[in-house]
């Protein structure tokens, strides 16, 4: 019972990282109805640029503390990716205006070979650490209740615990002010929210923004526990089904997927996996958001499309 | 759709009325399609409430009311696009409580659409000719070979899609893509659609919605020609008055959802409720 | 002047609706078929065929595959490159486990393989559309991923995790040489293209088409929605598994898992997008396009940074080449979002004119 409550909760704690790159995607979705293929490459170009930027930030200028390196690099690498958010709106978005899903998403991986590429050429493809100072020794609790405890990793509570934050933050933002207010009525229909005066262009630069800031912090968490490298992109493939069940347009779906798909992940492999030869926890995500999506299309909490004929 | 013309038309159709005979010469049949307490709602919204109307073989029967009365809605119940939450409809004696889309296709049920819902990436001939499949019967092999019965099946239907073509003279345009044409030659290749499907009732959606004169009045002389030719049944949602009262047979009228009037033109025309529903006082 | 139709009347509907009407594209493809069949393995190298014409051909069955299923029936699907290892891994059983099984049969049995495993995956697509689908589709991408990795069944139980065919022949012609290997892959691509431009200017094609466009509208016609939209994932993934099993039978001899991993299904989708959605001739533009770029880049890079007096490594080079692929395929998508087929068409347009203004 035990190791099943650890599995759990390991469960847990991975589908709250999960949950953080799937809000990228559901932001972007919701504000521009782009389904951003690239968030991937955003967070291995964040966590890049951090982890980068702090080595060198002490070497540049003297100083040696490595929180001032953290913080400055987190800034630096913060502008970065706003730099990154405006010029895709400029470059792409602008002009792909109005064009169908597939031509959107084709864009986007376009925009993730070219993050990858560009990342590489300036911060180099081996493998970087980032240290911002996250506990790595596990801790025992619940002694008491169970035999042995139940051992939890200090550095994945500390990362849902940040992922969990930013969630709450990124809610309000959207439900209670006005920005937020045009972030939905661009996402339901650009053309219509711009004939009543919202700011396209705009609203898409601070969205991609906001998506860089999470992506800049979920590659942070992930590059600290993994390890900065190119498999970071492929983050974003592991995320996808938490966004499916969820659904696209929904952020307390990406938070509730995340949490179901970790914990389907985990326990499948350990349950399960043995029985079929191991290493399922690459498919059984996407195989379990397949079955939600059958009988729930549109995914948990998402918004059922009626057509009009 | 400016209500108060509509009146002034019914008031000036009213006066005329009393110098013309009021049938139309046609010999109607039996009753081909019942539609029985039909009631459809999306959520709390109700698009229909308790319709009941029948359509008797050869007729023009028309479906008139002001925007957002559930026309629409009524013929895509027919069609098996919506699902009503009650009621039954009937053709040629079989009832159903829920229709099925390729099932109203093959009992002969065709229809042309409000906002045209053509394929836009294929050509006019292309687009005619997928009326035609349900009565294609070579298999996927055969028609990857294209030889002998494929070819020739294929040959069969383009000699009956091109006499629809030339019926609806949109012969320079066969092989435009759809979506390059203007709106009015997109509402005949609509018509067009609807008429390869050899239809024993056709139910047309506001087909000259946004035409000229001119242009109602050749849509007019297809729909009357096809009516007339092969005694295709039609059932018809139109705005123009004039168009309505002088070919129909029999009109219903619908207002939020609801049936406010029912019988020949003349009979409509006067009724009290109609008028008011055109006139727009307070409900 | 030179492309102009007129005179070219067609007297009855079987000329009309012939594959190439106008007669100087007949004579274009007369021509495409003569230089492909005698006169390039009469003068191209040995490298220029394993390296690009072989590539390129077997890449364009697989982006023909792929364009019948995502330009035709509108259909998004991000598991190509699963449908070509389950046709490769298929294709690679029959013929190793059955005693004196030919190629051709071992090929088309890989090939039916592949489509009940898109018949099976590309039932998602009744309940979903879109970007939901597209991600099913992935999960088609991983579950082969990992079948064909951890199930030993599946690989004959080779200890290595990789498999390979040698010694194929055809008829008792050995299919060893570059140019054996080239005309192999001609004949099953120009024999499959046939059938697949049948296909699409058929009924079913139109059925296709239809539901990409407006499937309410179609299922009002009559058209079922899952029979279209089945047979096209099934006509689609069995050509994509033909392709598989020739992508791992005559270019790479031996393989693993990773070679149809979801790079490649991306760069089947960039092929359809770029070489144009709903053109067969589209497949082909695309395929060039994407098996080119690379080696022209690796060609072209250093030598234009030599030209600066710079110096580019290799992982330099491989890093550029990411960089201009991503732009190019971004700039191709703002610039001609229904690909090269669209470029090609209006250039003909305006051939139909030239020398004339108008």
């Amino acid at each position: 019972m035990g190791f099943f409550l650890e599995t759990l909760l390991g469960g847990l704690m991975a589908g709250m990282l999960y949950s953080l790159v799937a809000l990228g995607f559901v932001l972007i979705f919701k504000a521009s109805g782009v389904f951003n293929f690239a968030q991937g490459a955003m967070v291995l170009f964040g966590a890049l640029a951090m982890a980068r930027f702090a080595e060198w930030i002490p070497g540049w200028t003297g100083i040696e503390s490595k929180a001032f390196a953290n913080v400055a690099a987190f800034l630096i690498a913060g502008a970065i990716m706003f730099a990154v958010a405006w010029l895709v709106e400029y470059l792409v978005l602008r002009h792909l205006v109005n064009q169908e899903g597939a031509t959107l998403l084709m864009a986007t991986l376009g925009i993730t070979y070219f993050l990858e590429g560009v990342g590489q050429t300036f911060f180099g493809s081996s493998i970087y650490k980032i240290d911002i100072g996250m506990p790595k020794d596990p801790v025992i609790a619940f002694e008491n209740v169970f035999q042995g405890g139940i051992l939890i990793n200090k550095e994945d509570l500390y990362a849902a615990i940040i992922a969990a934050a930013m969630v709450a933050v990124l809610t309000v933002f959207f439900q209670k002010t006005s920005t937020g207010r045009a972030l939905r009525a661009v996402a339901d229909d650009h053309q219509a929210a711009q004939s009543i005066g919202i700011p396209l262009a705009r609203i898409w630069v601070i969205v991609w923004c906001v998506a860089g800031v999470v992506a800049l912090v979920a590659g942070m968490i992930w590059g600290s526990k993994l390890g900065v490298q190119f498999s970071l992109a492929t983050v974003a493939l592991r995320a996808l089904p938490v966004v499916i069940l969820g659904g696209l347009t929904s952020v307390p779906g990406a938070i509730i997927g995340g949490l179901i798909i970790g914990v389907g992940e985990k326990l499948s492999e350990v349950y399960i996996g043995p029985l079929v030869g191991g290493g399922i926890e690459i498919w059984f995500a996407y195989v379990l958001a397949l079955g939600f999506l059958l009988f729930r299309p549109q995914g948990l909490f998402g918004e059922k499309i009626i057509d009009r004929v | 759709m400016n209500m108060m013309t509509d009146a002034v038309v019914l008031e000036q159709q009213r006066q005329t009325s009393q110098e013309r005979p009021a049938t139309t010469g046609r010999r109607l049949g039996e009753v081909v399609l019942d539609v029985r307490n039909i009631s459809l709602a999306f959520g709390g919204v109700k698009a229909l409430t308790d319709i009941s109307f029948d359509v008797r073989e050869h007729e023009i029967r028309a479906i008139i009311g002001p925007n957002g009365a559930g026309k629409s809605s009524m013929l895509n119940c027919i069609n098996g696009v919506y699902q009503p939450q009650q009621g039954s409809i009937t053709f040629r004696g079989k009832t159903f409580s829920h229709m099925k889309s390729r099932q109203v296709a093959q009992m002969g049920i065709a229809r042309t659409f409000q906002n045209l819902a053509l394929f836009k990436g294929m050509s006019v001939l292309d687009n005619i000719m997928t009326g035609r499949n349900l009565r294609i019967r070579s298999n996927l092999l055969l028609q990857a070979l294209r030889i002998g019965p494929a070819e020739r099946e294929e040959i069969r239907h383009r000699e009956y899609v091109e006499r629809i073509i030339d019926f609806l003279e949109i012969q320079a345009y066969r092989k435009t893509p759809v979506g390059q044409l203007p709106y009015g030659l997109q509402k005949r290749v609509d018509l067009g659609r609807a008429l390869a499907m050899e239809p024993q009732v056709l139910l047309l959606d506001e087909p000259m919605a946004g035409m000229n004169l001119e242009e109602k009045q050749d849509m007019c002389r297809f729909v009357l020609d096809v009516n007339d030719e092969f005694g295709t049944t039609v059932v018809l949602i139109e705005h123009d008055m004039g168009v309505v009262m002088d070919i129909s047979d029999r009109v219903v009228v619908l207002d939020y959802g609801k049936k406010i009037g029912d019988g020949p033109p003349d009979a409509v025309r006067s009724n009290p409720e109609v008028i008011k529903a055109y006139l727009g006082t307070s409900h | 002047m030179l492309y102009r139709e007129n005179g070219q009347f067609k007297t009855s509907y079987r000329a009309d609706q012939q594959i190439f009407p106008i007669r100087q594209d007949r004579i274009a493809i007369i021509l495409l078929l003569v230089v492909a069949f005698a006169v390039v393995p009469a003068l191209a190298s040995d490298y220029f065929f394993r390296a690009i014409l072989i590539p390129f051909l077997i890449m364009s069955l697989a982006a023909l595959g792929v364009n019948i299923l995502v330009g035709y029936c509108g259909q998004i699907s991000l598991g190509s490159g699963a449908f070509m290892a389950v046709g490769a891994y298929g294709a690679y059983n029959f013929f190793v486990r059955v005693p004196d099984m030919p190629l051709v049969p071992a090929i088309l049995l890989g090939g039916l393989c592949a489509t009940a495993f898109g018949i099976l995956f590309g039932l998602p697509s009744l309940r979903v559309r879109g970007l939901y689908l597209a991600v099913a589709t992935l999960a088609a991408q991983f579950f082969a991923d990992w079948a064909f990795l951890r199930v030993k069944w599946l690989l004959n139980d080779s200890p290595s995790g990789q498999v390979g065919v040698s010694a194929l022949q055809v008829f008792g012609q050995p299919i060893e040489s570059a140019v054996s290997k080239y005309w192999f892959c001609l004949v099953l691509l120009t024999v499959i293209a046939l059938l697949a431009k049948n296909l699409v200017r058929s009924a079913i094609g139109r059925e296709w088409m239809a539901i990409r466009d407006m499937d309410v509208a179609a299922a009002v016609i009559g058209i079922r929605p899952m029979y279209a939209k089945l047979s096209a994932f099934a006509v689609s993934s069995f050509i994509v598994g033909v392709a598989g099993a020739l992508w791992a039978f005559v270019y790479l001899g031996t393989w693993e898992p990773a070679a149809f991993s979801v790079d490649v299904s991306f760069r089947l989708l960039f092929m359809v997008i770029i070489g144009g959605l709903g053109s067969i001739m589209g497949a082909f533009y695309g395929a060039a396009f994407i098996v080119v770029l690379p080696i022209f880049l690796n060609q072209f890079l250093p030598a234009l940074a030599s030209t600066f007096g710079l110096e580019i490594s290799t992982a330099g080079v491989s890093h550029a080449e990411l960089m201009i692929f991503g732009a190019l395929i971004v700039w191709f998508l703002v610039v001609e979002p229904h690909g090269l087929a669209r470029l090609w068409s209006t250039a003909k347009q305006k051939l139909r004119l030239w020398p004339f203004p108008h």
